[in-house]
């Protein structure tokens, strides 16, 4: 008897810290699909599921937006796309969201979040990223942004990456333990 | 180090442009992006592996939710600049650590840490406080408006850059 949803599924795994076959799924999943001709077979064959309940899972934690997106991870400094900057915003709070969305909107930024200020060494609560080829080329993007949605008032900082000493998928799944790293 | 976008054929490429999000979940997935891609199931194996293999994939696969799908939070660490690299070294131990950037500012390390659940973010974060001998800024998301990383790829730009 399954009743509750394959998400409500996942966290009661959590809570009881006990291994199940969907968590184990999940933890199989953030390494990448095998590539294979039948990649949901071998996943289900790894953790003691049928091929169709693997892809039935997947599909409902798609629906409901546990997955984000399924399909190629690009690593974009890999390509080239390596002018990669953090703006970090102050905006007076009650513009933060309203901001937030019409940044959203710019095809040009891929990711932003309101974050909260750390006073007094951080006073930015509206992060938002900009990634190009070529750093001149960002700046100038930035600039056209900042007049067109009149945000000349609002105090920012670019932060470009200078080195990625990591950039890899979330691991969510559950860690045993005795397998963290000791103190 | 880049892999030159001249290197990537046009079916690498459609592959990409089409494939970043929709992956089909069908019992042969790579069957069916060939067929779309008037290409065979062995072709879209072989290249993905080779894309594998330069670097310019990750891996095949679903991108969680992180509100979703456990705790996350970006942490930031303001280090001395000619001691980055071994700083960096121990934010790469720490569990969980899936991201970690050296940026331009007096905070120069950047890294988002996940964890299965929240207990356990803030216990390795206090754990890497004390190691790294630093305050660590924890500034998790409150909003998101956008997260999308499935961004078309500006190929002529790259292969004039």
């Amino acid at each position: 008897m399954m009743t509750a949803t394959p998400l409500a599924r996942v966290n009661d795994c959590q809570q009881l810290n006990a291994p199940c076959a969907h968590s184990k799924l999940r933890a199989l999943l953030e390494q990448g699909l095998p590539l294979t001709p039948h990649p949901w077979q071998v996943l289900a064959e790894q953790c003691g599921l049928e091929e169709a309940e693997v892809m039935g899972c997947v599909k409902r934690w798609r629906e409901e937006k546990l997955i984000k997106r399924l399909g190629l991870v690009v690593r974009h400094r890999r390509l080239g796309i390596d002018a990669n900057a953090m703006v970090v915003w102050n905006v007076p709070d009650e513009l933060v969201t309203r901001v937030g969305q019409a940044l959203a909107k710019e095809t040009i930024v891929t990711l932003c979040y309101r974050r909260p200020r750390r006073l007094p060494d951080w006073p930015f609560n509206l992060f938002c990223m900009i990634h190009g080829v070529k750093r001149e080329a960002v700046m100038a993007q930035l600039e056209t942004l900042v007049e067109r949605l009149g945000l000349a008032e609002i105090e920012h900082q670019v932060l470009f990456s200078q080195h990625a000493y990591r950039q890899c998928g979330g691991s969510y799944a559950l860690r045993r333990n005795d397998e963290l790293p000791g103190v | 180090m880049h892999c030159h976008s001249h290197d990537l054929d046009s079916l690498d490429r459609r592959l990409i442009d089409c494939y970043q999000r929709n992956l089909p979940v069908c019992s042969r997935p790579f069957l069916a992006m060939a067929a779309r891609l008037d290409t065979t199931e062995e072709q879209v194996i072989v290249r993905l592996q080779r894309l594998q293999e330069l670097g310019v994939l990750s891996r095949v696969g679903p991108v969680f939710d992180h509100a979703l799908a456990g705790a996350s939070l970006l942490a930031a660490v303001a280090v001395p600049e000619d001691q980055r690299d071994a700083f960096a070294e121990l934010i790469n131990q720490a569990p969980g650590v899936n991201h970690n950037y050296a940026r331009e500012h007096y905070y120069n390390l950047w890294f988002v840490m996940t964890a299965a659940e929240e207990k356990s973010l803030v216990e390795a974060l206090k754990r890497l406080e004390a190691i790294l001998d630093r305050k660590i800024l924890r500034l998790p998301m409150l909003e998101s408006f956008h997260i999308d990383l499935a961004f078309t790829i500006p190929w002529t730009e790259l292969e004039e850059a």
